[in-house]
């Protein structure tokens, strides 16, 4: 896309003094300092306070991305990465706790896609049910601490809240259980048969869970169905956390006044990371290994490790159970922090949420797939709902959006429309032989250009625009599907590899994208 | 690519900064915001909607008192989708922020009650205008309240009125299997079979648009009536197909009835359905005269149902507020203060009458009303005919009166 | 499906045959799931007091086998967009359900735009229903096509996983892009199809069958019979027409059909096209028989409707049809018996419907009527 030479200077020069160790260390050290003072400096009060705070946390999150990139020493790497998640989160966290809040969330769904990788990116089983595993994870630890009338609470069962990393261990277990539970019936199942029986076992499991509050005559209620479990227990914070924040309020002058809100947030921030190190560890052992390579031959060609000697169904029910496991441990996790689980969350568009963070980070690398779970959720969580949050902000203070503003972006948008419009006629134009394809350009091309004159006139003849006529039902909060969709398809034509792909996967990509272009279309 | 990322970030930030810089600081100690919580998108948005406007409507009313006292009050409506999740998640979004003092919400009872025990946590006061399930303030939390009935006073009063029409012996209920559409429809199971009347079947559906399997059964029972704890996006739909599957009998409906959408969803089958609420029509609250004026030229079009009752939550927020205020000095109150104030609420005249909450934050005596629907015009739904009004104590301050009274 | 190779003439293979054994498929599917019906009344006779399950049975068997029937062909016709698509490229449409919405959707705006000029009663309801079922089949056989076009053709080279994803996406984004549209011309969620103010579609017809009185919806009669006029007309032009047997050629053998002298990329758009069409003709079908739709209508039965693909074999058309109609039968019969058993209740039917497949699967994993396709070394 970057095509003329006049960019290609600048930035071949920034390339070049990045790989000097110093620069970038410097380069480093600068980016942080100046995305963190921003971070500080934001006044919750401000009317645009959520763009804002888009604007500069997306920058801070995507820093250990950064760190990784940049060529310095993996001494400094690592010290830079320690500070970022043990110091300055923490810090940020206690002076506004929604950061927190956003990076534990981000924490959950990137354990959750390297659970997925393992699955699909290591093993090459494409399971699109693997919201059940953390569906199993969250009800556990729910059923047994939630007062609401359940069976377990009936019979006096509920355990108490200190008893959560052991149930975060039983999580694992179970889930693992689980996992190898359904690896059994589809080691036979190929490709797409094997995505939809895993959709199928996905969804039985979220409708068993809206239905077993009337089990059996006298019913039983076990789930509470789709009304859901809530007040579920928390940890026990432990006393130096309690005694920390007000320590480190003293130190910096901070002012808290909501110290309960954020010692618990800082809990479960830490409990998050640590699980997510763990996990980032196990995954990679297991990448190295024996048992990853077993996986690899797999997915690259069954019938090809068959006759190698690979163990296919012990190596099958590994994944699924290894896969399963995390998504058990993080359930617990999730249940806990939301105290609230309800069958609604465990749906299958949660599990190709799931997958497509696996995709678009680049399937079957750890990095990519940590990536790609950062970006997704920081799309989701705060883009589209500070986007929602900044409109409604701008309704209160009936912001108008002047005339001259619109007229600019429509003529942006209406010139890039008709360029794009040209390439296809030129195409069309320039194509040797006469096909079907040919008339679709020329089609394309009059609707683009239709569209960019529509676009053009309309903007000229309307006056200015008061946000407060945004009509409701366009909450952009709700539209974090539409902005997914295009995320995905503009991702698969243009690098379907991921943004961060490993590094056989990327080979494979490319091969196929060149046999392609020496055969033309077919 | 890479290095393209880091130029943008860099910029992004910078431009972060420039923004931040040029922003006045001079609001941050003296903003009040008042949150909302309500289904803006989605099947049921009419109805969250119409309780977003009156209560920015009220804000824009009654705010002057404390502007007076020198401070600024804002309005942060939230989305919760009608869906317990996105309730949760916006209630922990929202804690976050200390300048929100009150939230006034929900709709729908299965997003307020696993929301208001975040708002618990974290002190923050929410007032219902239209939560009607039991279980809502019977956890005994503090901080929640609310200006409608209850669904165990509501239920037994559509059982009571069918009873009393006489020609109905036997009903089939059906429910959304949510808190509030199981609540009610168990209610009034128990009050039917009190009744006399006959339940020949309690089934459970989530089912949004092909209602046939359902039908079929109940059918072949040849129920007299048909009693669906539900909301209207998905009780309407289910209406319209019974009648064109053959059903003749009488159906009747909680006050998730109760929205102009029943009528633009079902059509002429709409007509002949009866309605219990815990919201009245328009008539009955001659308070109210002016709001529905005022809400028609702001916003085009009529209220709906619980559009006073959100009116009236709002103001008894505001009106709290301004009491912690001046029992702070005149200093920014704590949630738990305002919570407090809220509880203490007594005899405040809102426009739907006087307003009280007992010790467990439920109305002190609240109305419901039964009506019938006359029209399949949904411009009409106001014009439906009030039937019943039954004045119910709660239950707490019926323990009360029935202990002072002996 | 089978073409008889004696020289029959041509009302007899291409429509008393597909007729017949359509037929075949529905009383075949009804008669077994009557049988089964009987034997868990044999098994169970009272399940609840007061409740005879045989005698409840009787009284619903008419209503619950045209239900089933009705359900069985709106699915079948979405099965064939998923078996059609799979069969020339191995691909599995995943916005194939948001095409049989949208041809929901545009029936919609197609019914509501004559509602408003207020021609609703004065044309003819056969009028109205042909109109609102073409338009949606056009407009949903071009959406599909375009879909090929810019989000398929690009990534035909590349593995499986890209093109899945990328089918996602488009699901993703039309459901809400749909959503949009409506929310921005008409602030509307739900959209209902104004059928209950024409009198000859929403009377339904009262039949006696013995002592029982049927009611039998006009909607489903309507949806039954455009449903078998489609397969017919299909059945037609796969197997009678040269452009029919260029798909199944390309179907067969791409690279070879290529080598004769097709125009593979066109048979590939047509295929879309016809598949699309037909999710399309569902859509606004099932549209006018539920009465309201949204914009996220088509998951679920596009869940089933591929669950019915797969069920039959995909790539298989007849699989289609037939995998339709048993899974339109079994959740008709289920939900009607269920819920006489407290312990169960009707909303376990998607479950049993899940197993059933799974079972299939494990014991046929190519589905009912699919070719066993063996792993080429």
């Amino acid at each position: 896309m970057m095509t003329t030479t006049t960019v290609e200077q600048p930035v071949g020069f920034i390339r070049r003094a990045l790989s000097n160790r110093w620069i970038a260390l410097a380069f480093l050290a600068l980016y942080i300092v100046i995305v963190y003072a921003a971070l500080f400096g934001l006044e919750r009060a401000s009317p645009i306070f959520p763009i804002l705070s888009t604007l500069a946390f997306a920058p801070f999150a995507l820093t250990p991305f950064v760190t990784m990139a940049l060529s310095i020493d993996w001494r400094f790497k690592g010290l830079a990465i320690l500070l970022l998640l043990f110091v300055l989160m923490p810090i940020l966290g206690m002076k506004d706790t929604s950061f927190l809040e956003l990076a534990i969330q981000i924490c959950i769904f990137a354990g959750l896609a390297l659970g997925l990788n393992i699955v699909v990116g290591f093993a090459g089983l494409l399971d699109l049910g693997y919201i059940a595993f953390f569906a199993v994870g969250a009800y556990l630890w729910a059923m047994f601490t939630s007062p609401v009338e359940t069976y377990i609470k009936v019979s006096n069962a509920l355990v108490p809240a200190s008893s959560f990393y052991l149930f975060m261990f039983i999580g694992v277990i179970i889930a693992a259980i689980g996992g190898i539970l359904l690896g059994l019936p589809v080691l036979r199942l190929r490709g797409d048969y094997l995505a939809i029986v895993t959709l199928g076992f996905g969804e039985m499991i979220r409708i068993l869970a809206q239905n077993s509050d009337t089990v059996g005559n006298p019913p039983i209620n076990f789930t509470n169905g789709s009304q859901g479990l809530d007040g579920v227990a928390r940890p026990p914070i432990p006393q130096f956390l309690r005694d920390l924040v007000p320590t480190v309020e003293n130190a910096l002058k901070l002012d808290i006044n909501n110290a309960q809100t954020v010692t618990q947030q800082l809990l479960f921030y830490f409990i998050a990371i640590l699980v997510i190190v763990i996990i980032i560890l196990v995954a990679r052992r297991l990448e190295n290994s024996p048992i990853g390579r077993a996986w690899t031959a797999i997915r690259e060609d069954e019938v090809a490790a068959i006759a190698m000697g690979v163990p296919l169904v012990r190596m099958k029910l590994l994944a699924f159970a290894m896969g399963a496991s995390f998504a058990g441990a993080i359930g617990v996790l999730y249940a806990s922090k939301q105290t609230f689980v309800s069958p609604e969350s465990f749906s299958l568009s949660q599990s190709i949420s799931i997958l497509a963070m696996v995709i678009v980070g680049g399937i079957g690398s750890i990095q990519g797939v940590l990536l790609g779970a950062c970006v997704v959720t920081l799309l989701n969580l705060l883009v589209l709902k500070n986007l929602s949050t900044q409109i409604s902000n701008w309704r209160n203070i009936d912001a108008i959006v002047p005339h001259w503003l619109i007229i600019i972006v429509a003529v942006i948008i209406g010139l890039f429309l008709l360029w794009q419009a040209w390439k296809l006629v030129r195409s069309y134009v320039n194509s040797t032989r006469f096909q079907t394809s040919g008339i679709a350009n020329i089609i394309g091309a009059v609707v683009l250009a239709m569209i960019a004159i529509a676009a053009i006139v309309f903007a000229f003849t309307s006056g200015e625009f008061h946000i407060r006529d945004w009509p409701t039902q366009l909450e952009p909060a709700r539209y974090e599907r539409l902005v997914f969709g295009i995320l995905l398809i503009i991702m698969m034509i243009f690098r379907p590899a991921g943004l961060l792909p490993e590094g056989r996967r990327r080979l494979e990509l490319q091969a196929a994208k060149t046999e392609q272009k020496i055969e033309g279309e077919v | 690519m890479k290095t393209k990322r880091f130029i943008l970030m860099v910029l992004l930030t910078m431009v972060a900064i420039a923004m931040n810089a040029a922003v006045l600081r001079a609001q941050d100690a003296k903003v009040i915001k008042i949150a909302s919580q309500s289904p803006l998108s989605g099947g049921q948005a009419l109805s969250g909607t119409s309780m977003r406007n009156a209560i920015e409507l009220a804000i824009a009313d009654l705010k002057q008192p404390l502007v007076d006292l020198g401070f600024d009050v804002q309005y942060v409506p939230f989305d919760d989708q009608a869906t317990p999740d996105v309730g949760v998640s916006n209630a922990q979004n929202m804690v976050n922020d200390p300048a929100i003092l009150v939230v006034i919400g929900h709709w729908n009872s299965g997003v307020a009650i696993p929301s208001s025990e975040v708002y618990n946590t974290y002190d923050l006061a929410m007032i219902s205008p239209a939560n009607t399930n039991p279980r809502v303030t019977s956890r005994g939390l503090s901080v929640v309240n609310r200006v409608c009935g209850r669904d165990d006073n509501q239920g037994p009063t559509g059982a009571k009125f069918l009873a009393g029409l006489g020609t109905v012996k036997s009903v089939y209920v059906l429910h959304d299997k949510t808190p509030y559409g199981q609540g009610i429809a168990t209610f009034f199971q128990t009050e039917a079979e009190a009744q006399g009347i006959a339940v020949l079947g309690f089934e459970g559906t989530e089912e949004k648009s092909n209602f046939d399997g359902i039908i079929q059964p109940i059918l072949a029972t040849a129920p007299d009536a048909i009693y669906f704890g539900g909301i209207y996006d998905q009780t309407a739909v289910f209406l319209s197909q019974a009648r064109a599957a053959g059903y003749t009998g009488i159906f009747m409906g909680p006050d998730g009835t109760d929205a102009s959408d029943f009528a633009a969803l079902a059509g002429e089958a709409a007509v002949g359905t009866y309605y219990t609420s815990a919201a009245g029509p328009l008539s009955v609250f001659p308070d109210a005269a002016k709001f529905v004026e005022d809400y028609n030229t702001a916003y085009g079009e009529n209220p709906q149902p619980y559009g006073p009752e959100s009116y009236d939550a709002t103001a008894v927020a505001l009106h709290a507020i301004q009491v912690a205020i001046e029992l702070n000095g005149g200093e920014l109150p704590s949630r738990a203060q305002v919570a407090a104030a809220v509880r203490g609420t007594a005899d405040f005249q809102g426009l739907t009458g006087p307003i009280s909450f007992d010790a467990y934050g439920d109305r002190a005596t609240a109305n419901y009303y039964v009506s019938q629907v006359k029209s399949g015009d949904p411009a009409l739904w106001s014009e439906n005919e009030l039937l019943d009004t039954v004045t119910v104590a709660s239950p707490f301050t019926a323990l009360l009166e029935s202990a002072m009274g002996q | 499906m089978v073409s008889n190779q004696a020289t029959s003439s041509w009302l007899y293979r291409y429509v008393v045959l597909p007729l017949g054994q359509m037929l075949i498929f529905i009383v075949g599917a009804a008669l077994l799931m009557t049988l089964f019906a009987y034997a868990l009344a044999v098994l169970f006779p009272t399940p609840r007091p007061n409740i005879i399950l045989a005698d409840q049975i009787g009284r619903q068997l008419p209503g619950m086998i045209i239900s089933g029937v009705t359900i069985g062909f709106v699915y079948a016709m979405i099965a064939l967009g998923y078996t059609l698509v799979y069969g020339v490229l191995k691909f599995i449409n995943f916005a194939h359900s948001e095409i049989f919405m949208f041809g929901g959707v545009v029936g919609f705006e197609v019914i509501r735009r004559i509602a408003d000029a207020g021609f609703l009663e004065s044309w003819s309801p056969l009028l109205l229903v042909v109109l609102i079922v073409i338009t949606s089949m056009i407009c949903s056989g071009l959406l599909a096509v375009i879909i090929e076009r810019v989000a398929y053709r690009p990534l035909r080279g590349a593995p499986r996983l890209v093109p899945l994803i990328s089918a996602i996406g488009i699901s993703f984004f039309l459901a809400d892009a749909v959503r949009a549209f409506e929310a921005v011309t008409r602030n509307a969620f739900k959209l209902t199809y104004p059928v209950s103010n024409i009198p000859a579609l929403s009377t339904p017809i009262s039949i006696q069958i013995g002592t029982t009185p049927v009611n039998i919806r006009v909607t489903s009669i309507i949806v039954i019979v455009a449903a078998m006029l489609m397969l017919v007309a299909l059945n037609y032009f796969v197997n009678g027409t040269k452009l029919g047997r260029g798909i199944r050629a390309v179907s067969q053998d791409m690279s070879t059909a290529s080598l004769m002298g097709i125009n593979v990329n066109l048979m590939i758009s047509l295929t879309f096209f016809v598949g699309g069409a037909f999710g399309g003709a569902a859509g606004s079908l099932f549209g006018l028989n539920v009465g309201t739709i949204d914009p996220f209508v088509g998951f679920i039965p596009g869940l089933k409707a591929f669950t019915a693909a797969v069920l039959g074999g995909i790539g298989n058309v007849t699989g289609a049809l037939l995998g339709g109609l048993m899974l339109g039968m079994l959740e008709s019969f289920l939900s009607g018996i269920l819920v006489y058993f407290p312990a169960l209740g009707g909303r376990y039917t998607d479950i049993f419907t899940f197993l059933v497949l799974i079972l299939v699967l494990i014991f046929r994993p190519s589905g009912l009527l699919g070719e066993r396709v063996d792993e080429k070394v």
